[in-house]
């Protein structure tokens, strides 16, 4: 059965089919019950599991998640939500020196599925703190495992699949594609949660990207087309770990990668993925691996977004650079 | 001073019980102890005090990175530990050593945390004694979480005293600062969860007073965010063991969240890096070595009739768990690289799977000779 949703319905409905299927996930976070969220991700949730399992939450991050690794130590499988992606930070360290080192500490004894998904990026319009790409900071980070879906179908599936997981899971929901519509898969399976994704064919130059960025890399590919040239995108899906075999295969194939992120480029998931095919396919490499980032800047004012931002011919102007060698 | 108006105790400095009306309800308690329950108050707390000061000694002859001592604080500790029952789960800080004694936890284990053997040490869910948190107050906010599962779980309010459980949560008088003990309070008011918070007031956070973390009395803190609060006399062990003990069972009823200050003082270094000497007067340990947990208890135990031979034979126990830690401390040896790697992740992790074999395929390209 396949239907055509957004992406904040689709991982809306992934939620509730998880709260159907064990009744230890709990919701938690600011505004997630009466309200629906503000992006209404988890509308409807709290009339149909009540307020034991949809927990609006004092306003407090640190608190969210440091009451969520407690849930987790009597078996909840706790999903926080963290309102917007610069919000974060107040809950960074029960994320980074307890989260994410707890399973390690317990040696086995204790396993922490717990899942915070996290509104990302820009395109939004929106005032400061509301527009980040904070995912290099988690991917850095030993203990967690880190997913960012760029279509409905994923967010649907993804959202299970980081439930279903029992480790820590920073699930980062681009902002920018929560409204359009693509097809849902409702009772399909899904494709290995850690696996990165062709998702569309090329032979000059590949492409990768996540998030939000994969449907402008798509937009890229389609006017490169018009110009004679062919880009292969793909879709990273998971940024911890990443899934390196089939970018591998296709930079065999073009000989020429541009990786594409909306977060500033240094010390980023862009730069690591362009170390580890300069390692591996040094010798497939026709020109440098180029990145396209977000200026080494604060998120500016949303007047200027679209200039900070990668767009269309900034990945169009890596891609010419790269042939050009 | 530490000890306000409001500061409530049962048994003097120089061992008598003080009568007071406030203290009433507590005295109730203690008049129901067993000698054999006061035996045992008396003897946890000679018996860590005797473990604290030879773990001082394995870190000055190079046998532990760090030692944390919890010397003077043994009343604090032994009184509100005893006032748990078995199904109540505790949060420890990272010095509440004899607590973890009378929940069962092996004192080496502690010890293999400070000699770099692991950063854990024991099966929290075989205890309900979780593991020591060393970033101050990020333990305040578990508890409360763990609290708020209980509720979830029906494991509160029920009446049923096999089946209510609390949660109680160490921490101290610099964590009190922290962000997240006050986030712990808004939540655990907030969700009325079954939890004592238990602070234990040192006077110092290493080397600042208490001071400079509050201006008034830090059982105000818990007040202040609508939770009943008392302080204590930490050095007591009789009103640190009735007053938990009240508080707990408040929270297992139903009752929501409780929280005592308890006034003590930490008669040691903040661990073995610190110098106490640079920051506060001899007077000043003087005056708290008159105020001793111990030794009061002593004095009391003394005039209810107990024994020299009882006296003797607990320093004997002492002596023995020293030698014995000191032995199996010695024996400890060094975790095998696996530990790095095989629970960094619950489910399988390429990446770490990638890095585990590579480690082992270079070290044996040495031939063992590395």
């Amino acid at each position: 059965m396949s239907e055509s949703l957004s992406m904040a319905k689709a991982i809306n409905l992934g939620l509730q089919r998880a709260m159907r299927e064990n009744d230890k996930v709990v919701l938690m976070g600011e505004d997630i019950g009466t309200l629906g969220g503000v992006f209404r991700v988890t509308e409807g949730l709290k009339t149909e599991f009540g307020e034991n399992r949809v927990l609006d939450t004092p306003l407090a991050e640190s608190g969210i998640v440091g009451t969520a690794i407690g849930l987790a130590m009597r078996g909840y499988r706790p999903v926080c939500e963290i309102q917007f992606d610069g919000f974060v930070f107040p809950a960074f360290d029960q994320i980074m020196s307890q989260l994410a080192k707890q399973t390690s500490r317990h040696q086995g004894d204790q396993s922490f599925p717990i899942v915070i998904r996290i509104p990302y990026g820009g395109h939004i319009g929106a005032v400061e703190h509301h527009q980040e790409s904070p995912e290099a900071y988690f991917a850095h980070t030993a203990g967690l495992r880190v997913l960012s879906p760029a279509t409905p179908n994923d967010g649907y599936h993804m959202i299970q699949q980081a439930i279903q997981s029992n480790d820590p899971v920073i699930f980062l929901e681009p902002k920018a594609r929560y409204w359009p519509k693509g097809d849902v898969d409702i009772n399909g399976t899904p494709a290995p949660v850690h696996q990165s994704r062709v998702v569309r064919t090329g032979t000059d130059v590949t492409v990768v990207g996540h998030g939000a960025m994969v449907a402008m890399l798509l937009d890229a590919a389609e006017v490169a087309k018009g110009e004679g040239i062919s880009l292969e995108v793909i879709d990273l899906r998971s940024l911890s770990p990443v899934d390196y075999d089939p970018i591998i295969a296709s930079v065999e194939k073009t000989g020429r990668l541009v990786v594409a992120q909306e977060a500033s480029g240094n010390a980023s998931v862009g730069s690591e993925v362009a170390a580890t095919v300069a390692e591996r396919a040094f010798y497939f490499l026709q020109s440098p691996v180029l990145r396209v980032s977000g200026f080494d800047v604060p998120f500016p004012p949303a007047n200027l977004e679209g200039i900070f931002l990668p767009d269309v011919d900034r990945i169009l102007d890596a891609v010419d650079r790269s042939r050009g060698y | 001073m530490p000890y306000t108006e409001a500061t409530l105790q049962l048994l003097s400095i120089d061992g008598t019980l003080v009568e007071s009306d406030r203290t009433a309800e507590y005295r109730a308690l203690v008049d129901k102890l067993s000698d054999v329950q006061l035996q045992n108050f008396y003897r946890e707390m000679v018996v860590t005090r005797r473990f604290d000061i030879e773990s001082g000694n394995l870190q000055r002859q190079g046998q532990l990175a760090l030692w944390v001592p919890s010397l003077g604080q043994e009343a604090a500790q032994v009184g509100s530990g005893f006032a748990t029952r078995n199904q109540d789960t505790i949060f420890p800080s990272y010095r509440e050593h004899a607590v973890a004694r009378i929940r069962g936890i092996d004192p080496v284990a502690i010890l293999s945390l400070l000699r770099g053997v692991t950063n854990g040490g024991w099966n929290p869910n075989d205890s309900k004694f979780r593991l020591y948190t060393l970033v101050l107050a990020t333990q305040t906010l578990h508890a409360v979480g763990y609290a708020m599962g209980t509720v979830l779980d029906g494991k509160s309010g029920t009446g049923k005293p096999d089946v209510d459980e609390a949660t109680i949560v160490y921490f101290g008088d610099g964590a009190s600062s922290e962000g997240d003990s006050n986030e712990a309070l808004v939540f655990a008011q907030s969700y009325q969860s079954p939890i004592v918070f238990f602070l234990q007031n040192n006077q110092y956070a290493i080397s600042v007073p208490v001071s400079r973390q509050s201006r008034s009395p830090l059982y105000l803190r818990g007040e202040g965010f609508g939770i009943p609060s008392l302080q204590i006399d930490g050095n007591d062990v009789l009103i640190s063991y009735a007053v938990t003990k009240v508080a707990l069972d408040d929270a297992r009823a139903g009752k929501g969240p409780r929280f005592i200050e308890a006034q003590t003082y930490r008669l040691g270094a903040h661990t073995t890096s610190d110098d106490p000497t640079k920051y506060r007067e001899q007077a000043e340990e003087d005056l708290w070595k008159e105020r001793d947990p111990i030794s009061r208890f002593e004095k009391f135990l003394r005039a209810k009739g107990e024994s020299d031979k009882f006296f003797a034979a607990v320093k004997a126990e002492g002596e023995d768990l020293a030698a014995n830690v000191r032995a199996r401390v010695l024996a400890l040896t060094p975790p095998s690289t696996d530990v790095m790697f095989d629970h960094v992740y619950t489910d399988e992790h390429p990446v770490i799977a990638a890095q585990k074999a590579w480690l082992a395929e270079y070290e044996a390209s040495y031939g063992g000779s590395r």
